[in-house]
């Protein structure tokens, strides 16, 4: 009998405690974003399709149905680590076979060259090139990502990926990167190296 | 010849941690003296024990995590350590007590959980709790002060009592302290005065009765009084130095002191009064030495005073309904585990966070 | 409504410290006039905010006081010459910035005749227009000269109708002396720059505030003051008591009213504006005298110099010409700082320029400001947190920023530090605080600016896809349509018995097809049009290949003449590239000719 009495309350312990779980459930719910936009949110955005997906929602639903997280290069080890912050899973290093971390580039298209052929402006997965058929064609390079697509499309083989030069203003304070000058050196004013700016 | 580059600021104060930790050794002197006048040469020999084990131990520990030891023992912090927990113990305990609680104090307190500036314990009070409970009989086998007992133990004796246990005379520490406590008290078990009151108490002898004892003085402790007066003075040198701040002396011996008004007041029969608290055990070297270690401490000015407030009052709580006659370090630690919890909501208000106004 | 007067009390602002002033090196001796450069390198930007447009050309002759820049679309801050002379070069140069970065910069030769340019001073403000009084001030480039530069205009026109307007010349980091000398040699025209700031920002009152350690300075305003009755009515001079960073600007303004500024506000929105007294200064050479901002009192100081003072450094004047001419004797890792002990910055280069900002040329020995010496594990010690002037708690944030925890360091308001370095002047551990700070800040500005960026991207290719689906579905509605009309336009005809159209087309295709086959040579010539184009896309497309050919082949030639034992090898594949370039050559010549031929024939 004793028995008995020790499963029923264990029972209506069990259906109290339940009860009391999904009310909160319910109550306090507390709305998140569901997993693929937070994924999505975390990527880099630059659609390169470097994962083998082809843009950055894609791979973000990839995970999210369990692909591995080390597959963005342009992400780099950041992403990945965020990434699994967010996932719950281990942190790997970069997948070698989509690409290594880069320094930040930007396509730059040699407009004397451009036949006006408009492939690199289908390629462009963010619409960042501007031009029209047998017209010359120019990069927004404030939208360009860096992607990378759309080299291989350009039958004459005039776009360039040029690495983006710090600013001033958004150095990172980088003190040991520094170049050393020896005084006695510094003395001579040359600045044979420097480029030509443009003058208006 | 070509330029240093360097980050801002400049200039430096140049009060390094190294010459903090040398003033802290700097003002403990004092102590150390009374402590040698009242209790011989032991305290002189744990203190070289201590410092040896602790340079070892902190050298083969910084080896071993493959970071310079020469540049790792210029903080001083170990030394730091060694000579609080070999001012702490007994000074006719056997070597190997000092050498353990050294050790556990430099390798597991400290290396282990991140090396200087990491740790969440005070190293030495870490190691003076785990000695206390692993060897209870050598931990509270101190000797009545030299003053009281007249018998005073040469270099040489307390040198073997320490390392070998034996006199050259052939006498054990347990001999010795029978000579000196029977003169005294018919070889009754001679303590500490904390330890005194606790064991009369529970005899069921009255306050007065156990504060007539002749290991009482007039005001406190006989002996004891004058150590904790000269830990005293070292500690207003580091607060005259502003190597600390006045928050956790003042709030430690403050609650302290307000809990032993009250205890007294209720129970005047039962519970020792304010003289006895703040002179007769390890208060001063706790309120200006142990309780003030930064790493372990609270770190904000508020976060400080609640901190020591929480020591003071865990000293008086465990002195008077514990198990154990003294509680300084039962206490610090106890307190150095509330520390995040005191630092998270003690924060101050950053500029600007407050709406505007003040 | 903020009041002050003249016996309302002081406040406090949190920690602050009293490093050693050293100001007795350099404030001795009056302002200078070093002699002029051989080379002006004029930067372009010199101030927060963009650049100014370009408005002169290389070999241009300049008058002193030209601008050299426009505001142009961006509303940049103009620079000028700040001589008469020949504009050389206009190219890259090392930056007066902490990165050592270069950037365009204006060389100047200076011709010594120090000829001005017709100078338009404004003799009544009340006939000019707010607008244009505030167009005038960014004409003539005035920027705060106090910190980093923010340009007066903006600044000014954001703070209309204050209640409080604040005249900096608290100058509390140690050695700076620039604003101290021309306080004592000068106070007359930064009372005078100090109403006008009063008049076009309609300040009720005005508040000079000077350190307690400048006495010939605060007597110097005295004098001022008490000589001009009408002015003491809205202008007050306080003493405040030296502690550094009281001469921070949110420190100021919580030393003279007791206010913080809110965390994400300015200062004039609570009704205040801080002005430095060296801008003072330029506002009234610049409305009273037309002057732009073109030359500044610089402090030179350091032991390792042997004529220390201050001087008026016309901008663009280089360092090592300053430092040459003031006795400079460099020891091995000499340190050239640009501004104070506490927040200036060293530089890799002697050629950097003085520029708007630069109020102090610093060249410790070793033995005044020891180099920082081996970083050691913090101890908690919170010596830092009793200096912070803004209540921070600087070892958590240092933890943090090691940890790149940058939600942490963001919770921990790392945003309000000033980056004062009164914490890492404290720090036992010679921890570099604010380095460590400084690293994450960019960092976290970094992130930000990436997730913008990223945030656009998205969009930009989402509506991309958008666009692709539209344009498909369009494509198929499109067609949909025509064969629903065809299919429509069958039926009529189907019922008016008309010929099917369909049938007829299919016929015609067949005869033409075998008219084609018949006449199967001329085939070309008649779609030579359509080829012609197609046949300059190859022809161009062939170009590059051999042109891509060419180059791999000089690089390879480029990569083997470095290998010396390798010569015959390099000669021997330069030539099967040549060759291989040649190939692609005559082969894109024979595809045109191809065409041609096919053209003519």
């Amino acid at each position: 009998m004793s028995w008995l009495l020790g499963i029923l309350a264990l029972a209506v312990l069990a259906l109290v405690a339940g009860l009391i779980l999904g009310f909160a459930a319910i109550r306090f719910r507390v709305e998140s974003d569901p997993i693929v936009e937070q994924i999505d949110n975390l990527l880099p955005q630059t659609q390169c399709g470097q994962c083998g997906y082809p843009g950055c929602r894609p791979y973000a639903e990839a995970i999210a149905n369990g692909d591995e997280i080390n597959k963005c290069p342009p992400g780099g080890q950041a992403t990945i680590d965020k990434l699994a912050d967010l996932l719950g899973r281990e942190a790997k290093p970069l997948d070698a076979a989509h690409g290594e971390e880069d320094v930040k580039k930007v396509a730059v298209i040699r407009e004397d060259e451009c036949i006006g052929c408009t492939k690199c402006i289908q390629a462009c997965p963010v619409d960042a090139i501007l031009g029209a058929a047998r017209q010359m064609h120019t990069v927004i390079a404030d939208e360009c990502t860096g992607c990378d697509l759309c080299v291989e499309p350009c039958p004459v083989d005039c776009i360039d990926m040029v690495a983006v030069a710090v600013k001033p203003e958004r150095w990172k304070w980088n003190l040991d990167q520094i170049p050393i000058q020896d005084i006695t050196a510094s003395s001579e004013h040359s600045n044979s190296e420097d480029k030509q700016v443009q003058t208006q | 010849m070509s330029f240093f580059i360097a980050s801002s600021p400049h200039n430096h104060q140049k009060r390094t941690t190294s010459r903090l930790m040398q003033l802290v050794l700097l003002a403990m002197v004092p102590g150390v003296l009374a402590q040698f006048y009242f209790f011989g040469w032991g305290i002189v020999w744990q203190l070289l024990i201590a410092g040896f084990t602790a340079v070892c131990a902190e050298s083969l520990c910084l080896i071993a995590r493959e970071r310079s030891p020469l540049r790792g023992l210029q903080d001083y912090s170990a030394l730091v350590t060694a000579a609080l927990l070999a001012v702490s113990i007994p000074p006719l305990a056997p070597w190997w007590v000092i050498v353990i609680g050294t050790i556990f104090a430099i390798v597991v307190v400290k290396h282990l959980f991140g090396g200087i500036g990491h740790n969440i314990f005070n190293p030495a009070m870490a190691a003076y709790v785990l000695l206390l409970i692993s060897f209870p009989v050598q931990m509270t086998s101190w000797l009545p002060p030299v003053t009281l007992s007249g018998e005073s133990i040469g270099w040489w004796d307390s040198l073997r009592l320490i390392l070998v246990q034996y006199t050259s005379a052939g006498y054990s520490v347990d001999q010795v302290r029978a000579v000196a406590t029977g003169q005294l008290f018919d070889a009754v078990v001679m303590a500490t005065p904390l330890d005194q009151i606790k064991t009369d108490l529970a005899q069921g002898l009255t306050l007065s009765e156990s504060l007539s004892k002749p290991i009482f003085g007039a005001f406190a402790g006989h002996g004891w009084l004058w150590v904790n007066v000269a830990y005293l003075f070292g500690g207003l040198m580091l607060l005259q130095q502003r190597i600390i701040q006045w928050h956790i002396p003042a709030a430690l011996l403050g609650a302290l002191a307000v809990a032993a008004i009250i205890g007294s007041l209720a129970a005047p029969d039962a519970l020792p009064g304010l003289n006895i608290h703040l002179f007769s055990g390890g208060t001063m070297l706790a309120a200006f030495f142990i309780a003030t270690d930064p790493v372990s401490a609270a770190t904000s000015n508020r976060g400080k005073l609640i901190y020591a407030a929480l020591v003071g009052v865990l000293i008086y709580v465990i002195r008077s309904f514990g198990g154990y006659p003294d509680a300084i370090a039962f206490a610090v630690l106890l307190a150095n585990l509330c520390v995040p919890v005191i630092d998270q909501y003690t924060r101050p208000t950053a500029y600007g966070q407050a709406g505007g106004q003040r | 409504m903020i009041e002050i007067t003249a016996t309302s009390p002081l406040h406090h602002f949190p920690g602050g410290i009293h490093p050693p002033e050293q100001k007795a090196l350099a404030n001795q001796t009056p302002i200078q006039r070093l002699p002029l450069a051989p080379m002006l390198y004029i930067p372009l930007r010199q101030h927060s905010g963009p650049a100014g447009e370009l408005c002169v050309q290389v070999g241009d002759h300049v008058l002193k006081g030209q601008a050299l820049t426009q505001p142009g679309v961006d509303n940049g801050l103009p620079v000028h010459a700040s001589t008469s002379g020949t504009i050389v070069a206009i190219q890259d140069h090392p930056l007066n910035h902490p990165s050592g970065f270069s950037g365009p910069t204006a060389y100047l030769q200076p011709d010594g005749a120090e000829q001005w340019i017709e100078r338009q001073p404004i003799d009544d403000l009340s006939r000019l227009s707010h607008r244009e009084i505030l167009m005038h001030l960014q004409l003539m480039g005035i920027a705060g000269l106090g910190g980093a530069g923010f340009p007066t205009a903006r600044k000014v026109a954001g703070a209309q109708g204050i209640d409080l307007l604040i005249i900096n010349g608290v100058e509390c980091e140690p050695y700076i002396v620039a604003d101290d000398r021309l306080m004592r040699e000068h106070a007359a025209e930064i009372v005078r720059g100090s109403q006008l700031l009063q008049t076009i920002t309609a300040a009720k009152q005005v508040v000079i505030a000077v350190e307690d350690n400048k006495p010939e300075a605060i007597a110097a305003f005295e004098t001022v003051l008490a000589a001009d009755a009408n002015v003491t009515n809205t202008m007050i001079l306080r003493v405040v008591p030296t502690r550094y960073p009281s001469g921070g600007e949110k420190q100021l303004i919580q030393v003279l009213t007791g206010l913080q500024v809110p965390a994400d506000q300015l200062p004039a929105d609570i009704g205040i504006l801080v002005q430095n007294v060296g801008t003072a200064f330029a506002v009234a050479r610049a409305i009273d005298h037309g002057e732009p901002l073109i030359e500044r009192v610089v402090t030179i100081t350091g032991q390792a110099l042997s004529k220390p003072g201050t001087a008026w450094i016309p901008l663009g004047t280089p360092i090592d010409h300053i430092l040459s001419v003031s006795g400079f004797q460099p020891a091995n890792k000499q340190r050239v700082i640009i501004g104070g002990p506490m927040m200036g910055y060293t530089i890799a280069s002697l050629q950097v320029p003085v520029i708007k900002t630069t109020n102090c040329i610093l060249a410790p020995s070793a033995k005044e400001l020891a180099p920082p010496e081996h970083e050691m594990a913090c101890i908690r010690c919170g010596a830092c947190e009793q200096v912070c002037p803004a209540s921070l708690l600087p070892q958590q944030l240092q933890w943090l920023a090691k940890a790149k925890d940058y939600d942490g360091l963001k919770q921990h308001h790392l945003a309000d530090c000033i980056e004062c370095g009164a914490c890492a002047y404290v720090c036992p551990s010679e921890i570099p605080l604010v380095q460590y700070y400084r690293q994450a800040k960019a960092e976290i500005r970094e992130q930000l600016i990436e997730q913008q960026k990223s945030e656009i991207a998205r969009q930009r290719f989402e509506a991309r896809q958008a666009r692709l689906e539209r344009e498909k579905e369009e494509r198929l509605e499109k067609h949909r349509k025509a064969a629903e009309a065809r299919k429509a336009a069958q039926a009529a005809r189907a019922d008016s018995g008309e010929e099917d159209p369909v049938k007829a087309a299919l016929a015609r295709v067949k005869a033409k097809k075998a008219a084609q086959q018949a006449a199967e040579p001329a085939s070309e010539s008649t779609d030579a049009p359509a080829d012609d184009k197609k046949a300059q896309v190859a022809a161009a497309v062939a170009r590059a290949k051999a042109r891509k050919a060419e180059r791999e082949a000089a690089l390879a030639q480029a990569d083997d003449q470095q290998k010396a034992d390798d010569d015959k090898k390099a000669q021997v594949a330069a030539a099967v590239a040549r060759a291989k370039a040649r190939k692609a050559e005559r082969d894109a010549a024979a595809q045109q000719e191809k065409q041609e031929d096919g053209e003519s024939s």
